[in-house]
């Protein structure tokens, strides 16, 4: 049954060109084998979510495809070119904080131009141009500190956006917020997104917000030894209101659908401890 | 109302034990070469700081002072960057460092002496090994507790190795260089005024030593006072750097929730 189960092949949507491709990949730290054998791929433009228990290996993932670290068997690719060293074509919205404290958001936003050497002017004009995007117009003299958590995802989006990255991972992005500031981040991050749509590979352990996002969603089992065990279309038209959108039947379905594949792997994994 | 009382309650603890004092000189009950009288320090204090010759005293225990921290800063941050860069250069000399961090700096006075001559520089290096202990410790520590998650995204951004120095490594080092500036400055006024006590021409340990070698002890005592002083307005300028360098930083109570 296992070994059946590890052959699934997550593919993408019909008439999308893969843009990450995930070929039997095992992640491991020494001993512990914390995903083996994953096949995912991405379609360029395609919103791709990743539930599963809390520890089951989803970061690590997420981290080989940045190129932050290394498969212990298997590769990754990007838009054909296989990872080898840290990406800077693409986008990491992490959990935590990432800004530089001793940046202003302005300061924060110009990063990823100015190491790949934007001239100043032509930089202002996009930070200031995306810093109005997200919202934060005439924050940008601001340090992080003087900024509420959701502004900081403001930036931290910004940020990793401005430099049009090819693919933009998002590792449980909106946990720390809450519920009411999650929602609005979320229908930000999906009003962005749909303005210029991109690969997206988001993490969470948040089915709804799985849902509500993505255009599918990858059921990965407890871990050790994690591996992708089920891949479900989410066929709910966009753009889409995420508070609203756990109202509509077809919603409910498909959520009842995916926690029936999820709920055993989550009782497993407290099983487990 | 309570700040006024304290105030009041401190002047008058003043007055008392200055009163008392020079009663007990005038009346012979305190040994007046032992404790001079307050009066007598007071007018030797105006006496130097009337005088012009005294700022040349002054300018050199400053420059002195005002060296020491810049050059053991900046050796001490390169070298607490470089070890917290590479840990095993850090595992290789730590027991070395160890070493020469515990020899009291004071005993290396006569060797800089002898190195040096009795100028300035003898004094700039005696404040030079007290300050860069102090900020090598700090930048290491401030280069290996950077987030490994601020680390991993200034990557993805695009740094290369001499972008995360510069934005990432050096400020994260710096903030905790900031935090021990006070002590790092105490620690190079300490380093210029033992130099001077223990061989000088000039500077205000050598008014000091002066006094002493004459048996002065209104010298000494007059010394002493406007030492205080002066740390005390080295401290006060340094509280108006500390707001300055550090805008970045939350002051307490002052950051904000999720």
């Amino acid at each position: 049954m296992s070994i059946a189960a590890a052959k699934i092949e997550a593919v993408p949507q019909p008439g999308l060109p893969p843009m990450v491709t995930i070929d039997d990949v095992t992640m491991a730290f020494g001993s512990f084998v914390a995903v083996e054998n994953v096949n995912l791929t991405v379609g360029n433009g395609e919103f791709l979510s990743i539930v599963g228990p809390t520890g089951c290996g989803k970061s690590t993932i997420l981290n080989a495809i940045a190129g932050l670290l290394k498969p212990a068997k298997g590769q990754v690719s990007i838009d054909g070119a296989q990872v080898k060293s840290v990406q800077n074509n693409i986008g990491y919205l992490f959990q935590q904080d990432a800004l530089l404290p001793w940046k202003t958001a302005f300061q924060n936003v110009e990063l990823g131009l100015m190491f790949r050497g934007v001239p100043v002017e032509e930089r202002r004009v996009k930070v200031m141009a995306w810093l109005e995007k997200v919202g934060l117009k005439g924050f940008e003299g601001r340090f992080p500190h003087q900024l509420s958590g959701g502004q900081r995802k403001r930036v931290q989006m910004a940020q990793a956006l401005i430099t049009e990255p090819k693919v933009i991972l998002m590792d449980e992005p909106f946990s720390a917020l809450d519920i009411h500031t999650r929602h609005l981040m979320q229908n930000e991050l999906l009003r962005l997104w749909q303005e210029d749509r991109r690969a997206v590979v988001m993490i969470t352990h948040d089915l709804e917000e799985a849902i509500a996002l993505g255009d599918r969603v990858v059921v990965l089992a407890a871990g050790p030894r994690s591996r992708v065990i089920e891949s479900f279309g989410v066929d709910l038209e966009r753009p889409r209101n995420v508070s609203e959108i756990k109202l509509d039947p077809k919603f409910m379905t498909l959520y009842r659908d995916i926690w029936a594949s999820l709920r055993g792997e989550v009782e497993k994994s407290y099983a487990s401890r | 109302m309570q700040a006024v009382n304290v105030r009041l309650i401190q002047i008058t603890l003043l007055a008392v034990i200055l009163g008392g004092w020079q009663l007990g000189v005038t009346t012979g009950v305190i040994d007046r070469f032992f404790f001079p009288a307050p009066l007598d320090i007071v007018q030797q204090v105006v006496t130097w700081v009337i005088d012009p010759g005294f700022y040349k005293h002054v300018g050199i225990t400053l420059s002195e002072t005002v060296l020491g921290y810049l050059i053991g800063t900046g050796l001490g941050v390169a070298a607490g960057v470089w070890l917290g860069l590479s840990p095993f250069t850090a595992r290789i000399l730590d027991p070395f460092i160890k070493a020469i961090n515990a020899i009291p700096r004071v005993v290396l006075a006569p060797i800089f002496v002898l190195w040096l001559g009795l100028g300035l520089w003898s004094k700039v290096a005696l404040a030079v090994t007290l300050v860069f202990f102090v900020t090598f410790f700090n930048a290491m520590q401030g280069v290996r507790e950077v987030n490994p998650v601020v680390l991993s995204n200034t990557r993805i951004l695009g740094a290369r190795r001499s972008d995360l120095l510069r934005h990432v490594y050096f400020p994260a080092a710096a903030s905790w260089i900031l935090s021990s500036l006070r002590t790092s400055v105490g620690f190079a006024v300490v380093g210029a005024i033992i130099g001077e006590y223990l061989g000088a021409s000039a500077g205000l340990g050598y008014l000091i030593a002066r006094a002493e070698g004459n048996f002065d002890a209104v010298g000494v005592f007059a010394g002493i006072i406007i030492l205080a002083v002066f740390v005390l307005i080295i401290d006060l300028l340094l509280d108006v750097a500390e707001k300055r360098l550090i805008t970045w930083r939350p002051k307490a109570g002052e950051e904000r929730p999720a």
